[in-house]
């Protein structure tokens, strides 16, 4: 198991008009799946993906990556465990708009004190691989919404995390490119050390899952409906 | 760590309307400050003119006396008093006051006469042009060639005029290291004729200057001279009760002051406010960097390195910009009275310094309490 999540439970709010997001939720993810997370919207997906990322800390549970437990580390710890084992996709994408495109494929590698110039050589090689290398030197506002969505992966692999999460990553792209994409995170990024966690509710892609789980209310439902 | 602070001058450049409108901020708060600051150094300065010109180690004086230019008269006994205290190697009068002079052509004006020990001549200016010894000649007074010379109509050698009613005329033409600040001509004559023509009190001693045996001494004359109900003071210390005079019993020390903390204020609000401004114009990408997993210290650097980039920039300018200012005001007014000192640059750095890093304080206040959760909320 690369990831195990052990009867996480995240509200919001206080007392009175507690809003559970997350009720008891447990699962795993194995190296080399490519697991979905499927659901309405308001299901508590999200939340999930924030609280294994170990971005939004959980009111009760455990969550293992690696062998570990990543809401027991120091705030710094939780820092490098995020820069040097994860790889994240945003739904909004945040890339740094006044920076090149490079150089927004290049922020992980900075922060890891790779020197800026060997950083960008490296975002120039993987901007290649998702077929941007002559959008390089641009900034992100001046690429359409799929190139922008290819940058936001490009960052998230260019320091090749073991486990990459991705939400709601073709929610602003037609379905063509939506496939393409995906097909080409799950065929380049899902090696043998790997893991995907991709959250959506986008049907057309689907069929790229190995396992999808379904959440309902902030509870899995469901579970483990092996598809690929 | 260069990589990160390269991103953060990325950033800090991304966004150039803020970026201009932080380092034009700090330029004009160091600008102003320093203008402030230059101008009332260099009144100082110039007050204290008199001091540094005639150049003598202890002067002794009425102990009510601020500054060369307020003198009270001593009784002339007072200088073989001060000749018989230990440690004094020599002692000799000074007068210094003012003479209304009547030109050549009817016209009056003020200027200020300098009487020295006719024996020694102590503290004579240098000259440019007469011989020292013609100032014993009859009613001879040398004339300072100054940013005031003009005012007495430029005299030449030999130029005859009267003062307060005595006959005058230009034995020698004079320089002197720094400028009066009053703008006021400067005449040089003996002791002795000073104290004839010009008084109209019964004592007319301004100063005694004091030459002591040895550095060692200075301290047992200023004693002995004390026991006496007089001030001896050496020249660095008559030139700080001079300066404490500008600064703290004259408007202008407090003028300045209030001038000097309104420009740091400015400064500090504008580049406050527009750090904090620029700050929260990139949460979502502090955010976004936190989420990735910039450690919060590495964020403080960014920040810290984006306040200090600006302050040093604002710095600079402002300098620049205060001594072209003062440069130019130099050229077109001879005897513009404005110094930069070290003082200021360091008093300027300072506001900058504090400027920068209040503005750093109130950004990573609010970059520390970012919650990276918010780059998964749309
Ligand atoms: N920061 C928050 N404060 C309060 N409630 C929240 C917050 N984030 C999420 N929620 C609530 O938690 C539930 C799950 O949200 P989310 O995880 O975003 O769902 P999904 O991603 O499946 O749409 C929703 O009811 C949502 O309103
Ligand atoms: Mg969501």
């Amino acid at each position: 198991m690369i990831l195990t999540v052990d009867r996480v439970t995240k509200w919001f709010g206080e007392d009175p008009t507690r809003t559970y997001a997350l009720r008891d939720v447990s699962f795993g993810v194995d190296h080399q799946e490519m697991l979905y997370i499927v659901g309405p919207s308001g299901s508590g997906k999200t939340t999930l993906l924030s609280v294994i990322s170990g971005i939004l800390r959980p009111n009760a549970g455990t969550v293992t990556v690696e062998g570990k437990d990543i809401w027991n580390l120091s705030a710094d710890d939780l820092a490098d465990f995020r820069l040097h084992t994860l790889g994240f996709v945003f739904q909004d994408y945040h890339l740094f708009p006044r920076l090149t495109t490079a150089e927004n494929v290049a922020v992980p590698l900075v922060l890891r004190r790779v020197r800026w110039r060997d950083s960008l050589r490296k975002a120039r090689e993987v901007l290649e691989v998702v077929g941007l290398a002559d959008k390089a030197e641009l900034p992100p506002p001046r690429l359409s919404g799929g190139e922008q969505q290819r940058v936001a992966i490009a960052r998230a692999i260019v320091a090749e995390p073991d486990l990459l999460v991705l939400d709601e990553p073709t929610a602003s792209l037609d379905g063509d490119t939506g496939k393409r994409i995906i097909e080409f995170v799950k065929t380049r990024i899902l090696e043998a050390h790997r893991a995907i966690i991709v959250v959506t509710h986008d049907d057309r892609i689907y069929q790229f899952a190995t396992r999808i789980i379904h959440m309902e209310d902030g509870r899995i439902v469901d579970r483990a409906e092996a598809v690929a | 760590m260069s990589g990160i602070l390269s991103l953060a001058m990325k950033l800090l450049l991304g966004d150039r309307g803020k970026f201009y409108t932080l380092v034009i901020g700090i330029t004009f708060a160091v600008f102003l400050m320093m203008l402030m600051t230059s101008m009332f150094f260099g009144i100082i300065q110039h007050s204290a003119a008199n001091i540094i010109n005639i150049g003598a180690e202890i002067w002794v004086m009425d102990p009510n006396v601020q500054t060369p230019q307020n003198s009270i008269p001593m009784p002339d006994y007072m200088l073989d008093v001060v000749r018989s205290v230990p440690g004094v190697d020599y002692a000799v009068p000074l007068y210094l006051g003012a003479g209304l002079v009547r030109l050549e052509n009817g016209d009056y004006q003020a200027a200020t006469v300098v009487g020295l020990d006719d024996a020694t001549l102590f503290g004579r200016p240098p000259l440019v042009e007469g011989r020292t010894a013609d100032i014993y000649r009859n009613n001879a007074f040398f004339v300072v060639r100054d940013a005031n010379y003009a005012k007495l109509g430029s005299p030449k050698l030999g130029t005859t005029f009267e003062i307060n009613d005595h006959r005058g005329v230009i034995a020698g033409i004079a320089t002197v290291p720094v400028g009066s600040l009053f703008g006021l001509p400067t005449l040089y004559t003996t002791y002795g004729r000073a104290t004839q023509d010009l008084p109209s009190t019964r004592y007319v001693m301004s100063f005694i200057l004091v030459r002591p045996k040895s550095p060692a001494a200075v301290a047992g004359i200023q004693r002995a001279v004390h026991a006496l109900g007089y001030r001896a003071l050496t020249a660095a210390e008559f030139t700080t009760r001079n300066d404490q005079f500008y600064e703290f019993q004259t408007a202008m020390g407090m003028n300045i002051l209030i001038m000097t903390l309104i420009s740091f204020v400015v400064g500090l609000s504008i580049a406050g406010e527009t750090f904090y401004m620029f700050v929260l114009d990139n949460l979502e990408r502090f955010g976004a960097l936190k989420a990735i997993g910039a450690r919060s210290s590495e964020l403080v650097a960014m920040i810290f390195y984006q306040s200090l980039v600006v302050g040093f920039l604002g710095f600079g300018f402002g300098v620049l910009l205060a001594s072209g200012l003062i440069a130019f005001g130099k050229l077109k007014i001879p005897n513009y009275a404005a110094v930069i000192t070290y003082q200021n640059l360091g008093m300027a750095l300072v506001m900058v310094l504090v400027i920068s890093v209040v503005s750093a304080y109130i950004g990573i206040r609010r970059i520390l309490r970012i919650d990276p959760f918010v780059v998964f909320r749309s």
